[in-house]
This record gives C-alpha cells, sequence and structure tokens, in this order.
C-alpha cells in the first residue's frame, strides 16, 4: 500500500482570531500552529495503522512555505515514513489541489487520506478538487476503513443513517472523527523524525481561483439576559414570546 | 445562460437545505438577469417543490443515488453546459462537499464553501472561518463560479409555482464507488442533528448517562433534536453522532438550550451560529455564558424539571 496523507497546518484551536493590514491578514502574533487535527488524529493515525497491518509506506504532503517544517516533522514523529513539501503559500482551496495533484500523478498512491476540512477554513474542498483532478472516486467525510487487496470498504454519515460504500484503489479519502484514535508521538519517534527525508519541490504553475477581499468578527451578543433558578418555569415562554426562537 | 443549481433528495423529499440552495439560486440569478435551473435525480414526485422555491426548470437524471461523485460530477457539468450557466451552486451539505469540488476543479471555478451571503457586484461572498470565529470576504476571480450555501441562513422563497421536470440524459461514465448497505440509525421521527432547528445539548455536568432522561424528555416536548460536548460522547454516555464542536458537527439552530457544558471554546466553534443560546450551568463563571442570550445559573437537576413543566405548558397552549 503506498499512502499520501495531506497535512495542513492551522491555528491552535484556543489561538486569539484577530487581524491586521486593514483586516486582509490573520494576525499571528502569539499564534502557535498545529497540525491540522483532522489531518493528524484521523487521516494520519489510519494511514498509519493500514500500513501496519498491509505493509507498504506513508508520505506525507503540504502545499506551504518553510514554516510548514514543524508541522511536517511533528507528523513525521507519529509515524509517516518521508514527507514532501511543496514550497508554495497556501494561496486558495484550488491553487493548493493543483499542487497535490501534480505531485500525486507522478507517484501512484493507492490511497490519498486528506482531513474533513481545516479548521482555519472550514472549506471541506481540497480532497474532491484533488480526486477531480486525477480523475479518481473519492469518499468524504468517512469515518470508518477497512482494505482488504485493492478493495477498500468504507463509511459514511448520510442523511439518516450510514453509508458502507466499496472502492477500488487508487481513490482520494477525506477523515472524519471515529476513523482512528489520536496518537501521541514518543520520544523515539520524535528522535526518528529528525533524520526521517523531508524533500522540498517546486510549486506547480497555477493560478489562485479565489482571493480574500476581507476579515471581519461577527457581531457581539447584545449580553445575557439572566433568569433565576426559581423562575426557570418561564424560560420556554420567553423563548417564545421575547426571542421568538420558538 | 441561467444559474443552475444541484438539489440533492432523501427519498424524493428535498431538505430544507436543498430549497434554500435553489432560493439563493434565484437570488443571483436576479442579479445576473437570468432564470435558474436545477439538476436532481432519481425517482421524484412532481416538481419536488423546486419550482416554488425559485427553479424555472428542473433537469433529472437518471443516476439513482447522489454517493458516487465522479458521476454525478459529469451529470451536473454536462447539465452546466447544456443550460449555458456560469454560477453553479449547491448546498454545503453531505452532497454538497463531496460533489461541488469536483465540479469547480472540472469547471476551473473559483469555489466559496459554506456561503453566508450574496454575491456582491464584483463576485465576493462572505463565509464563515475559523471554525465561526471569523468571517471571511472572498472573490472569485473565474470566468465560472461555484459556490454552496450554508444551511439555515437564507430564507425559502415559496412562490407557489411548479417547474417543468425534464430527463436530463448525459453520460455519467463507469460507477467509481459501489453503495453496499445503508444502514438507518435515526429512529422513526427523529430529527437529525444538522438539520434540526431546535437542539437541547447537554454535558459533563449531566454527571452520568443514567440522567440523560430529562434532556430526552425536553427534547421531545419541544420537537428538538440532542446534542452534547465531546466528552460526554467520548466516555461513551451520548452516541458520537451527537457531539458538537470544532471536532463534532457544526450546528446553527434557531435555538440551542446547553445544560451542564462550560463552554470551552471548542465546543462553542461549533455552535455559535445559533440563533438564541441558552446556558444552564451552575458555576456562574463558566465561559459559556459570555456567548449566551438567556443564562439560568443553578442546579440542573433543580432548574431542568420547571423547564420541563414550563415547555408542557407551553406546548399545550399553543
Ligand atoms: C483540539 C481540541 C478539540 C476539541 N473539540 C471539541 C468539540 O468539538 N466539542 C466539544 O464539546 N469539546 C471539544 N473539546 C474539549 C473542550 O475543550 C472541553 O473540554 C469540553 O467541551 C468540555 O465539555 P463539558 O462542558 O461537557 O465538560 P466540563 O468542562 O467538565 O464542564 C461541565 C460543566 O457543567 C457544569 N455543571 C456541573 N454540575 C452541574 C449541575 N449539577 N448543574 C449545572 N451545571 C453543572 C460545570 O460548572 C461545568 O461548567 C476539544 C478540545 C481540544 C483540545
Ligand atoms: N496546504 C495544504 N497542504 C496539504 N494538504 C492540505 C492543505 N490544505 C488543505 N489540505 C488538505 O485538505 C483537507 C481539507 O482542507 P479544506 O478544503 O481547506 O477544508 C485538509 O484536512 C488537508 O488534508
Amino acid at each position: 500500500m503506498k499512502i499520501l496523507v495531506c497535512i495542513s497546518k492551522a491555528p491552535d484551536t484556543t489561538s486569539k482570531i484577530a487581524f491586521t493590514d486593514g483586516n486582509s491578514k490573520f494576525d499571528e502574533n502569539g499564534v502557535t500552529y498545529i497540525v491540522n487535527p483532522y489531518d493528524e488524529w484521523y487521516a494520519l493515525v489510519r494511514a498509519l495503522e493500514l500500513k501496519e497491518t498491509l505493509g507498504g509506506n506513508v508520505t506525507v504532503v503540504s502545499v506551504g512555505g518553510a514554516d510548514y517544517e514543524p508541522i511536517i516533522r511533528k507528523a513525521l514523529a507519529i509515524g509517516a515514513d518521508d514527507a514532501v513539501r511543496i514550497d508554495a503559500a497556501e494561496s486558495d482551496s484550488l491553487f493548493v489541489a493543483k499542487q497535490i495533484a501534480a505531485y500525486a500523478k507522478a507517484q501512484s498512491f493507492d490511497i490519498i487520506f486528506c482531513g474533513k476540512e481545516t479548521i482555519n477554513f472550514n472549506g471541506s474542498i481540497v480532497p474532491g478538487m484533488v480526486a477531480e483532478l486525477l480523475d479518481m472516486p473519492y469518499v468524504a467525510l468517512a469515518h470508518k476503513i477497512d482494505v482488504a487487496g485493492n478493495t477498500a470498504t468504507i463509511e459514511r454519515e448520510v442523511t439518516g443513517g450510514v453509508e458502507v460504500l466499496e472502492v477500488a484503489t487508487p481513490f482520494v479519502i477525506s477523515a472524519a472523527k471515529g476513523m482512528a484514535e489520536q496518537r501521541i508521538p514518543n520520544m523515539r519517534g520524535i528522535m526518528a523524525a529528525r533524520t526521517k527525508p523531508l524533500a522540498t519541490i517546486a510549486a506547480a504553475d497555477a493560478q489562485p481561483s479565489t482571493t480574500l477581499k476581507s476579515y471581519s468578527l461577527p457581531p457581539a451578543k447584545s449580553g445575557c439576559k439572566y433568569i433565576t433558578p426559581e423562575n426557570a418555569g418561564d424560560l420556554i415562554k420567553m423563548l417564545h414570546e421575547e426571542a421568538k426562537a420558538l | 445562460m441561467s444559474v443552475l443549481v444541484f438539489a440533492d433528495h432523501h427519498h424524493g423529499k428535498f431538505p430544507k437545505g436543498s430549497l434554500e440552495a435553489v432560493s439563493y439560486a434565484k437570488k443571483v440569478a436576479e442579479q445576473l438577469g437570468t432564470d435558474v435551473v436545477a439538476i436532481t435525480y432519481g425517482t421524484l414526485s412532481g416538481d419536488g417543490g423546486l419550482g416554488s422555491a425559485g427553479a424555472s426548470k428542473v433537469l433529472r437524471s437518471a443516476l439513482t443515488s447522489a454517493s458516487d461523485s465522479q458521476q454525478m460530477t459529469r451529470v451536473i457539468v454536462a447539465a452546466a453546459s447544456q443550460a449555458n450557466a456560469d454560477v453553479v451552486v449547491f448546498a454545503h451539505d453531505i452532497a454538497g462537499k463531496l460533489i461541488a469540488p469536483r465540479v469547480a476543479a472540472r469547471l476551473d471555478a473559483g469555489l466559496v464553501p459554506g456561503a453566508t451571503s450574496l454575491p456582491d457586484a464584483s463576485f465576493s461572498v462572505k463565509k464563515n472561518v475559523f471554525s465561526g470565529k471569523a468571517i471571511a470576504e472572498i472573490t472569485m476571480n473565474t470566468a465560472k463560479k461555484v459556490i454552496t450555501v450554508l444551511p439555515n441562513s437564507f430564507a425559502l422563497e415559496n412562490n407557489g409555482t411548479t417547474a417543468a421536470v425534464e430527463d436530463f440524459s448525459a453520460d455519467a461514465g463507469a460507477a467509481g464507488v459501489k453503495v453496499k448497505e445503508v444502514k438507518i440509525d435515526s429512529k422513526d421521527g427523529e430529527i437529525p442533528l444538522p438539520e434540526a432547528e431546535l437542539v437541547v445539548s447537554a454535558g459533563r455536568g449531566m454527571k452520568g448517562p443514567e440522567h440523560w432522561g430529562q434532556v430526552e424528555e425536553l427534547a421531545k416536548i419541544l420537537g428538538a433534536a440532542t446534542a452534547c460536548s465531546r466528552p460526554v460522547a467520548d466516555i461513551g454516555w451520548r452516541p458520537h453522532h451527537e457531539h458538537v464542536g470544532q471536532t463534532g458537527i457544526t450546528i446553527r439552530p434557531n435555538l440551542y438550550i446547553a445544560i451542564g457544558i462550560s463552554g470551552a471554546i471548542q465546543h462553542l466553534a461549533g455552535v455559535n451560529g445559533s440563533k438564541t443560546i441558552v446556558v444552564i450551568n451552575k458555576d456562574p463563571e463558566a465561559p459559556f455564558f459570555k456567548a449566551a442570550d438567556y443564562g439560568i445559573v443553578g442546579d440542573a437537576f433543580e432548574v431542568l424539571p420547571r423547564i420541563i413543566e414550563g415547555a408542557k405548558q407551553f406546548v399545550a397552549n399553543k
């Protein structure tokens, strides 16, 4: 099994969200970056489990600048075999997808794993774009995958239930919660990651299809109206009459 | 020229999110001085309400499921070409997330996922980013444009008309995925959480799964869905599909009642789009109160029976 895992970086979930340069740039001041949780906890760990049972190789790929290196090293410490960084700014989803597809095209991976979404852009779109650019089947938001031979059995949530799908390799999958359990890298893994291969390759020629115009913060709540526990029985009536929520 | 919208359905019934996408497409079409063509598939009864939501014409593909994204993409791309559509709209739901990015890649189109505003003159659209903690306005620079519409963000049009349904045949190509089975997990009449307008949610403050009876009772009286915080799903007090937040599902109901949940930033990320938030917590310092519209500082076990009583009276008088 030759597996590719697409890893993106995301601000730590407790980061303060603020903007600079006339609200056109995310303020990175004091922000620490983590591996996007869906990519790390679910996509990468399940890829490693499949490799451990079926044999093979797990490569991680990121599209980004040199600041991506600690993120990629973390993925290597968790257990990926090697890594590739495509050296370009993450200007837009289709641009990122084109970079990943251009790299993967020449490599014949059996499975390309992505996360369900990045927690900063919340797009859920890069993996589907990669699949189309490579003309591969795609299963989105999957929470279970098993592989036997060249056939994978995958589960994903659909309206009112769970759909069980069968897909032949090669394909693209995006991982949602439930696919695996988070792994904490151990000291040996962290040491080994320092010497694992991390190649930097030049970006393919592509133009961003979208541009960011500006950021803003959601309007603040006008404040909380308190009801005493004794009057809790009035809550529903208030929700109906005042808030029109019922 | 027209605006194309993909309308997914569930056994012939179009969920609100699909109809909202049609109404959104209609608004975009009005801006561009054109009409909406809807593309759907499988067995329908009549136009399924798509006409009333804003479609002038409905194209129906013979595909029986939207699970194969390659096949559905080929059909939608063919429909976009026939309808001469430069803008393709989807709901930002299970089908939209699966298929819209493929269609965008095929059309070499910019895509804004989860739109919360109509395009302005420069074709810029707003979307939530940083898990609801901020809003980004994004401009599509390409000739073709794809937009997925965030459910529960736009009003439904209901113009009372019916659209003509035409069979649409396009070469869908070979299937890449095979649906082996669909395991139904929601009980009859249970409301799927992502579509629910009213949600009653509880956290670790409930102390144990044996105390969820009151949470379920309140939800049942109000016709609400139930949800929970992540630790509660992780310890197995509640099923995983109820977990809301940054690493669970994101919901934006009209009403979110949070009982015994502290309001950690990762939890808020999944629920801060709710229109009205009620927080019940015995700790007045719980961070959730900062995001609340209504708060009750008190013991859930004391407060809940009173709320349930009030809810019963409310329903009885309705
Ligand atoms: C990367 C990351 C991602 C995460 N993703 C999510 C996510 O998606 N969703 C999520 O929910 N969490 C998530 N978390 C966890 C989050 O940080 C919190 O730990 C979690 O939300 C806390 O759950 P809780 O509020 O149920 O429990 P607690 O924090 O233990 O809070 C329980 C609350 O109940 C109150 N209480 C206790 N007894 C009573 C009573 N008798 N009556 C009334 N109130 C009472 C307490 O005052 C307290 O405020 C994530 C964490 C990380 C690090
Ligand atoms: N810059 C990137 N480099 C590598 N993979 C990425 C990058 N951005 C997004 N991805 C992958 O695509 C998934 C979905 O991202 P998004 O469409 O931005 O929500 C992520 O979970 C990653 O697996």
